[in-house]
């Protein structure tokens, strides 16, 4: 029975009410252990794997649309059909480098339940003929490491893990790898690039499809760490149970975390595509509210990244579709709210700072266009703002992401929603990133931004366009 | 050259690389390990591994610079890190931090006189709804009053803070493959032939494959074998 409440040994989680695919283990204090994994049907999905045809698991994964948990939201099953045929050896990484601002959800499956993980990596391997997996573990995160090493040296004493895995024909080592701090490792090419040793800059899509080109120039599958603790159940259960819960689009379940000013922060196990942001800020099985006494101002849906929403997006469902035409996205399942006491060009400086600090310095836009920014933002926050600022922060913004920029709509101003996703002049979405917090506090609280500026500007803007190299 | 490495961490290095289908992929769990026994990463500590993973002590020091992590230099015998990414910053991330500057006399970035504690202004450490958050040598503490961090402190100080391992030490547990039980690793130059296990694609469609045989011979037809599910 579900507690309705935070289990105190997974912090954060909130044991609820609704379909549990991944946190099932949760409310045991023991859930990482092999025990309590063996006596809840640990690697029972594992042995449903390998009485059937490998072909046949990967259509099971393809027929329940298990959607990507990690950013982009792609199904797993159609990309394990991107690898060419024949170029073995194929690898496995597994992308547990969660660190996108307001994400918290792969660390609890890590530290809580690494059996599950593990399991749905060797399904993965078999299904698809993967000589190797490397589990790829965020470098801060030492109790997820040190978890997953018992986890790991328990599995291969077991014969889960390893040669001949359970006295089958069928082999393979996990091995289990860590960083050691840079967001952008969270890209699937530059994590490849960080497992072989370098510095984490992400490659060039195309031709660097891992898919195609991944790990030592070998098809690689990078999955998420939620992504891969779906498959055990999945197995045990099938596609057609799966898709009983969430929507068409969106089947199964999905971890959120909502963090900031709500009564009840935490992370929730939900319905995908059905549930809507209301639901979760509002529902007493959930958030139960802004906290006493204030209201929503607004709220970022999916992580750092994603285009700010406002009260009138309150309505849609987390659901990838309907969140891209309201001009944002689903992303990691991560969610911030802030009530009307903050600062919309403070927590816009925030994100913006911390894509200036992270950005790898690879793509001209980014590397300077983050760091632009952040300065403008900084000035204008510190009341040292001039009257052009806004248009030089819009210009900058438009030197990464040409073009509209997704952004909700503004009923109050009677302006459309632009959709997601935005254009790019950088190599990865890193850059374009940093400009979702500024186009929408800027569309939304231009105010908020005229209020802090009191310099005059020396030179007019319309005389000096940046690219000219005239303003200073 | 003599080793920089300990005896027990030199084996611990090789046992590393040999997870890898090529040694250079072990570059980053060195560095780590090489902080792990020295508390930062040093010059000697370098050369060495570039020597274990063929590359050079540039290509060691130009990878391990791109990361956060790393110090190239004495740092506190404990990181505090205190996040002040939007989620903490909305609850109280920044005072926090500026408090953890005062308590400790020195700026994000500082290492306090006597060696103990480097102070850190970090991003995000995925503990968002438990803001706001830090980490000690990257242990969580979870929604940290200003009289709960002093507390940590003070524990820290009078060494009551056990589950904290000094400034270096990540996961205290190791993978580690017991001899003979290994799948082995894949370089990418070898071999293109098809993992044997594949072979069961031309078994009958729905034909129960979990009687199956042992071995990796992958010769025999799957579900013909006469052992027993295992």
């Amino acid at each position: 029975m579900p507690t309705h409440d935070y289990i105190p040994h997974a912090a954060g989680y909130v044991d609820n009410d609704g379909p549990k695919i991944v946190t099932s283990r949760f409310p045991y204090e023991d859930s990482y252990t092999m025990e309590r994994s063996e006596a809840t049907g640990g690697y029972e999905g594992l042995r449903t794997a390998l009485s059937r045809r490998p072909a046949d698991v990967h259509t099971e994964v393809r027929d329940a649309t298990v959607l990507g948990r990690g950013g982009a939201g792609f199904p797993a099953g159609v990309k394990w059909g991107f690898m060419p045929p024949g170029k073995f050896p194929y690898y496995l990484v597994v992308n547990g480098d969660e660190s996108e601002p307001g994400t918290y959800k792969d660390r609890l499956l890590m530290e809580r339940d690494p059996h599950q993980l593990i399991e749905g990596c060797l399904i993965t391997c078999y299904a698809l003929g993967l000589a190797q997996c490397f589990l790829y573990v965020r470098g801060e995160m030492a109790l997820a490491q040190e978890r997953i090493g018992q986890a790991l040296n328990d599995a291969y004493a077991r014969g889960y893990v390893g040669k001949n895995i359970l006295g089958t024909d069928f082999s393979v080592d996990i091995t289990l790898t860590w960083g050691a701090g840079a967001y952008i490792v969270g890209e699937e090419t530059a994590l490849i690039e960080s497992l072989e040793g370098n510095r984490g800059m992400p490659r060039l899509k195309p031709p660097y499809f891992p898919a195609a080109i991944g790990l030592y120039g070998q098809p690689t599958i990078v999955n998420n760490v939620e992504t891969l603790a779906n498959l055990p159940w999945l197995m045990q259960n099938g596609a057609d149970q799966y898709t009983t819960y969430g929507s068409e689009t969106a089947p199964g379940t999905r971890m959120v975390a909502v963090s900031g000013h709500v009564k009840r922060p935490g992370v929730y196990e939900i319905e995908q595509g059905v549930t809507t942001f209301r639901d979760l800020f509002y529902g007493d099985n959930f958030c139960q509210g802004i906290r006493e006494g204030h209201e929503l101002k607004m709220f970022v849906p999916g992580g750092g990244s994603a285009p700010w929403f406002f009260p009138e997006q309150l309505d849609l469902p987390l659901e990838a579709r309907a969140v891209g035409a309201a001009g944002s996205m689903l992303g990691s399942g991560a969610l911030i709210v802030m009530d009307e006491t903050t600062d919309a060009v403070k927590a816009a400086l925030r994100l913006v700072r911390f894509y200036a600090r992270e950005s790898c310095g690879k793509c001209t836009p980014c590397r300077e266009g983050t760091t632009w920014e952040e300065r403008v933002l900084q000035r204008i926050l510190d009341g040292e703002g001039r009257p052009s600022d806004i248009d030089m922060l819009l210009d900058i913004a438009d030197n990464i992401s040409p073009g509209p920029y997704p952004v909700a709509a503004d009923p109050s101003q009677d302006l459309e929603a632009v959709p997601f996703p935005p254009k790019q002049t950088t190599i990865c979405p890193l850059g374009p990133s940093s400009v979702a917090p500024i186009t929408s506090t800027i569309r939304r609280f231009r105010h908020e931004y005229d209020a802090k500026i009191t310099k005059r500007d020396t030179i007019p803007v319309s005389a000096a366009p940046m690219n000219a190299g005239a303003v200073s | 050259m003599t080793d920089h490495f300990s005896a027990a961490n030199l084996a611990t290095a090789h046992e590393i690389i040999s997870r890898y289908p090529k040694p250079k992929s072990a570059l980053i769990p060195l560095l780590h390990l090489a902080q792990e026994q020295d508390g930062w990463v040093t010059d000697d500590a370098m050369r060495q591994i570039a020597e274990l993973t063929g590359t050079t002590p540039a290509e060691v020091k130009g990878t391990g610079s791109f990361y956060e992590m790393f110090k190239f230099h004495p740092v506190g015998k404990y990181m505090v890190n205190v996040c002040t990414n939007l989620s903490c910053q909305l609850l109280g991330g920044e005072e926090l931090l500026a408090h953890a500057e005062e308590k400790l006399g020195v700026k994000a970035g500082g290492t306090t006189a006597d060696g103990m504690f480097t102070v850190e202004d970090v991003e995000c450490i995925a503990a968002c709804t438990e803001a706001p958050a830090l980490q000690v040598n990257y242990r969580f503490r979870h929604r940290i009053t200003i009289d709960e961090f002093d507390e940590l402190i003070d524990d820290i100080r009078t060494g009551n803070a056990d589950d904290i391992p000094e400034h270096g030490t990540l996961a205290r547990v190791r993978q580690s493959i017991p001899s003979g039980s290994g799948a082995g690793i894949h370089p990418p130059e070898h071999a293109s032939e098809a993992p044997v296990w594949l072979v069961r694609n031309d078994a009958p469609e729905g034909a129960d494959l979990s009687v199956t045989s042992a071995g990796g011979s992958g010769a025999e037809v799957p579900g013909e074998s006469s052992e027993g599910p295992v």
